[in-house]
């Protein structure tokens, strides 16, 4: 370039001061800095990326990428399954954005990190008055990895090589399960349900268990919407055979649901993201992972934890991280989990959300979600040509819809031709349903949105090939 | 220097605060023609099941939320406030217009299984930014997926394990060759993905010792993680001939990009023989760090490894891009859905404004400030610079406080809660582990000179301390929300306090 480069975000490119931090390190060249790298390998062409950019022009350029997207603003959208959309408080941006939180990182000097700290602190703690256990780690990356990381630790604690998994699982998650456990050999199997209802089916779980069982996970809400009921039996079961019961919920339920703790969860994770965190295209997520007060599986835990303590002069409360022996960067190869960089921030937007919403926000958003579900129900099964919801079973937030004589994916088409995004198609994931739909209603779906889903949905089958 | 002091505002846990249940936010309502049909929730919900008292959160007002952890951040210390020099962690940076861009409703109101038709606009900047990243690396293809730099390692690994088990040689291949300097991620990922660790030492000039690696290296190699430059900031010059023994082992080469920002626009991994190099964005790419997250850790993989990364691929067909998922060789999933998309987002626009050039810029401003605190330090006199002081470091230098520790009792830990102080916080502190009393020490090139020197003039000072009054650093820091923990007490099984439930049930106003 003829002009020297200098750039708002590097002070030091000003060619003037390039040239007086040379002279004093004693180079002619910033390249002499390179000196010890081989020629060869220099790169010898400009990498052919853009050329610098103002920052109006990214931002008009960024727009109208953007732009060209079509939101849940845009249009009613009915997807859920495992990133689901609700309205996050303006309070919690405002606190997330605040610089001296978005730009710091792992409080690894505590003294001067104390507002991370104590925040994590408070996240971690709010997440063991939701899901009824004792400790939280401070975030993994987002259900799915936690699910993989729970069936190491039950692993390492059990000396035991199997995990039972329902066969309502989310197949992403189940996927990333796979990919966790596979270089460990640990075996994982699928229990499957009841017809009618959907529930874990408990004989079916009573043949698959074994004393080679390392632990029985459920989730709840399930995969597919409807509440699992039996999550003491469950644990009984698991327990009785010396296996961990871990279960997986979508915290957001758990203000009307009951803490998988008070039926006996061993460890329980989660996908943090409907509290306080925007969908984004589906990520960051935000991975929950806890357990009970029991040193041995503590120890086992995965991830950064931070804990209360005091000062060495005793005069004030104050926070770290604790047990890094189990971590990485001191324990190498022999560590619980090579994670380090996690989802602090979004763990931080989760303890805002729930300090705004409080005990009794959660339960009254839990009924809103609930009563707005089985209202699209209703409506739905008002419908000739459908079946809602498959399973008998209580639904929380999600749902299923079979078309009995159409394709989902002809529906769906119909559907957004007029402005509508229908659910997720399950019909090759659980082809035994035949062609059926997953909904997703939350607080964000007015009733009216409701109505004029019923109301195309019925005029769309009403009208046949055409 | 200037006279710091970090705001003190001993704010209480908010479990103490809100014990008045007031409201701090009002739910949608639920349309009464619903509640008329449906009834009460009740009856929707077996008791059996039913949550029976409300979860104990706190009870604040919205105003009362806003001043608590508006206090809380005031507790904080962050990259704009000054010099972050954590070795390894790229603290520059994070530019305002890209929060800004990375709020718009047109990206957080995108759900990841929306009709592809809906959802172009996220889709070309995922798959434009992938290019960008290989052009960057010089590798083949990018998966965007990784959530964080040790998640793009372990999906690293499993890539050399899905490519060894092709060629059916799993079984033999077990052992993943690993420097003594290495990041402890390095070892872990490997672990996680099932392979043995050998660890090779480094030499003299603190590069791997190559003859160590050939007695390391056998027919069960698996492959090698390597940082180049290394924790030291120092470039592994016999890279090709490194290189070369790996492959000819029948080994993968597996990048690990923590230290990339030092080569941007100079030298590209795969250019010096790479197979798979994992990128943190948050890092290289100038992304808040967020206390610790959210990252992103794409990994660029060689030709031959494509058809191994996680499904589904972003696709162009030259009208319209999709998301493909018909990859038979893939090795599955990792995470659910793309990746930290809205991190991504950030650092699509962070290369944009810098371009080529800018890019180049960074990475050789961020080497020269390096330089220039080597030499600055070195003149302090209280440092050792180990390892081939003559040679030029890349983006960070360690620095050794033994001499200080043997003679004064001043250790690292003190030095650099001294240097909070100071308000600026420490570098990486006993990393890497090759470096006794180690201070690692990564500028970038997001700070100008003047702050550069404030840094040295702090290190200064406490060596001076350190030496005419070493209580002053052993004591500290006082300048901070709080004075030096007990981080024993802290993970003691007796005191262990993990959530504001265990406190209580410890019952332990004492033990705290």
């Amino acid at each position: 370039m003829a002009e020297p480069y200098t750039h708002p975000y590097i002070p030091n490119s000003k060619p003037e001061i390039k040239k007086a931090m040379m002279e004093e390190i004693g180079i002619e060249n910033i390249d002499e800095l390179y000196s010890d790298i081989p020629k060869r390998f220099m790169l010898k062409h400009r990498l052919n990326l853009p050329s610098p950019t103002s920052e109006y022009e990214v931002r008009r350029h960024v727009e109208s990428l953007l732009a060209k997207n079509k939101t849940c603003q845009d249009m009613p959208v009915f997807l859920g399954a495992g990133c689901w959309p609700h309205y996050v408080p303006a309070v919690v941006d405002n606190i997330v954005q605040r610089t001296e939180l978005l730009t710091s990182y792992t409080p690894y000097q505590p003294e001067i990190s104390q507002g991370m700290l104590q925040l994590l602190f408070e996240y971690q703690s709010m997440i063991c008055e939701l899901t009824g256990m004792d400790v939280a780690n401070s975030s993994l990356y987002d259900w799915a990895s936690a699910l993989g990381e729970a069936a190491r630790m039950a692993m390492r604690i059990t000396g035991r090589r199997e995990i039972l998994v329902p066969k309502v699982i989310h197949p992403e998650r189940y996927a990333t399960l796979e990919t966790y456990i596979e270089p460990i050999g640990i075996d994982v199997q699928k229990v499957g349900y009841e017809r009618t209802t959907g529930q874990l089916n408990l004989e079916d779980l009573e043949t698959k268990i074994s004393d080679k069982t390392a632990g029985i996970y459920i989730e709840n809400p399930s995969y597919l919407g409807f509440v699992e009921t039996k999550g003491e039996e469950v644990a009984e079961i698991a327990h009785n055979r010396g296996a961990l019961f871990i279960v997986g919920v979508d915290p957001i339920s758990l203000g009307v649901l009951k803490a998988p703790g008070n039926y006996d969860a061993d460890i329980v994770i989660g996908e943090g993201q409907p509290l306080g965190n925007p969908m984004n295209f589906g990520g960051p997520l935000l991975g929950i992972f806890a357990c009970r007060d029991d040193m041995s599986m503590i120890r086992q835990m995965p991830g950064r934890i931070i804990g209360m303590t005091t000062t060495r002069d005793g005069s004030s409360k104050g926070f770290c991280m604790v047990l890094q022996t189990r971590e990485q960067h001191i324990r190498r190869q022999k560590a619980t989990s090579n994670i380090c960089t996690n989802e602090s921030l979004c763990a931080a937007a989760s303890a805002v959300y729930l300090a705004l919403l409080g005990p009794n926000g959660l339960k009254e958003l839990g009924e809103t979600i609930m009563l707005k579900t089985h209202y699209a129900i209703k409506r739905l099964s008002e419908i000739e040509g459908i079946s809602t919801p498959v399973f008998q079973s209580p639904h929380f937030q999600e749902f299923t819809i079979n078309f009995a004589k159409w394709r989902i994916s002809d529906v769906h088409e119909r559907l957004l031709k007029r402005n509508v995004q229908g659910g997720k198609d399950i019909s090759k994931e659980f082809p035994e349903l035949g062609e059926t739909a997953l909904y997703c209603v939350t607080e964000v779906h007015s009733k009216k949105d409701i109505d004029e889903l019923a109301d195309i949905l019925k005029e769309v089958l009403r009208r046949g090939e055409n | 220097m200037t006279d710091f002091k970090q705001a003190r505002w001993n704010e209480p846990v908010i479990f103490e605060l809100g014990r008045n249940s007031r409201r701090g936010y009002i739910v949608p309502k639920i349309e009464n023609s619903i509640r008329q049909t449906l009834g009460d929730v009740q009856t929707l919900l077996p008791e059996k099941i039913r949550r029976q008292s409300p979860p104990e959160l706190p009870g604040l007002s919205e105003v009362e939320v806003v001043r608590h952890f508006t206090r809380l951040s005031q507790m904080n210390y962050c990259v704009d406030l000054g010099l972050y020099p954590l070795g390894s962690c790229t603290m520059k940076y994070n530019p305002k217009i890209n929060d800004l861009l990375a709020s718009l409703p047109s990206l957080t109101q995108l759900h990841p299984y929306q009709n592809e038709k809906n959802v172009q606009g996220t889709l070309e900047i995922l798959y434009d930014l992938g290019k960008w990243l290989a052009e960057i690396t010089g590798t083949y293809e990018i998966s965007l997926q990784p959530a964080a730099g040790a998640h793009g390692e372990f999906l690293g690994a499993l890539i050399m394990r899905a490519f060894h088990k092709l060629n059916g040689n799993l079984s033999n291949r077990t052992e993943f060759i690993i420097p003594d300097s290495a990041h402890g991620t390095n070892p872990a990922s490997a672990t996680m993905a099932g392979f043995n660790v050998i660890i090779v030492p480094s030499d003299k000039s603190g590069c791997i010792d190559i003859e160590a690696l050939k007695t390391a290296v056998s027919n069960r190699t698996a492959g090698l993680m390597l940082t180049n430059p290394n924790t030291l900031g120092i470039f592994e010059e016999n890279i090709e001939e490194i290189a070369d023994i790996i492959h000819d082992a029948g080994g993968l080469l597996y990048y690990d990009g923590a230290n990339l920002n030092a080569i941007l626009g100079k030298v590209r991994p795969g250019a010096m023989g790479f197979d798979i190099v994992h990128i943190n964005i948050h890092k290289t790419f100038g992304t808040p760090h967020g206390g610790g997250g959210p990252g992103a850790g794409p990994i660029g993989v060689s030709e031959e490894l494509e058809k191994f990364l996680p499904v589904p691929r972003i696709v162009f067909d030259g009208e319209s891009y999709h998301l493909d998922y018909d990859r038979p060789s893939s090795i599955g999933k990792v995470r659910s859905f793309y990746g930290n998309v809205a991190v991504l987002l950030r650092a699509y626009a962070y290369i944009l404004s810098l371009g080529a050039e800018g890019l180049k810029e960074a990475a050789e401003v961020s080497v020269l400030n390096a330089n220039y605190l080597v030499k600055k330090m070195e003149g302090i006199g209280a440092y050792e610079l180990p390892y081939d002081a003559k040679r030029p470091r890349k983006h960070e230098c360690v620095f050794s406080a033994k001499p200080l520790q043997k003679r004064k009792g001043v250790r690292v830990i003190d030095i650099s809660k001294r240097l909070l102080d100071y308000g600026i916080h420490a570098p990486t502190t006993y990393f890497p582990l090759i470096v006794e009393e180690a201070l690692m020490i990564e500028p970038t090139e997001s700070f100008e000179r003047e702050e550069l020197d404030r840094f040295v003039e702090a290190m200064r000072k406490i060596a001076e301390e350190a030496e005419v009054n070493p209580d002053i650093v052993l004591r500290a820091p006082r300048n901070t929300a709080v004075t030096r923990l007990d981080e024993a007490k802290a993970s003691h099984p007796r005191t262990m306090a993990l959530s504001w439930k265990m406190y209580k049930k410890k019952g332990s106003q004492k033990a705290l």
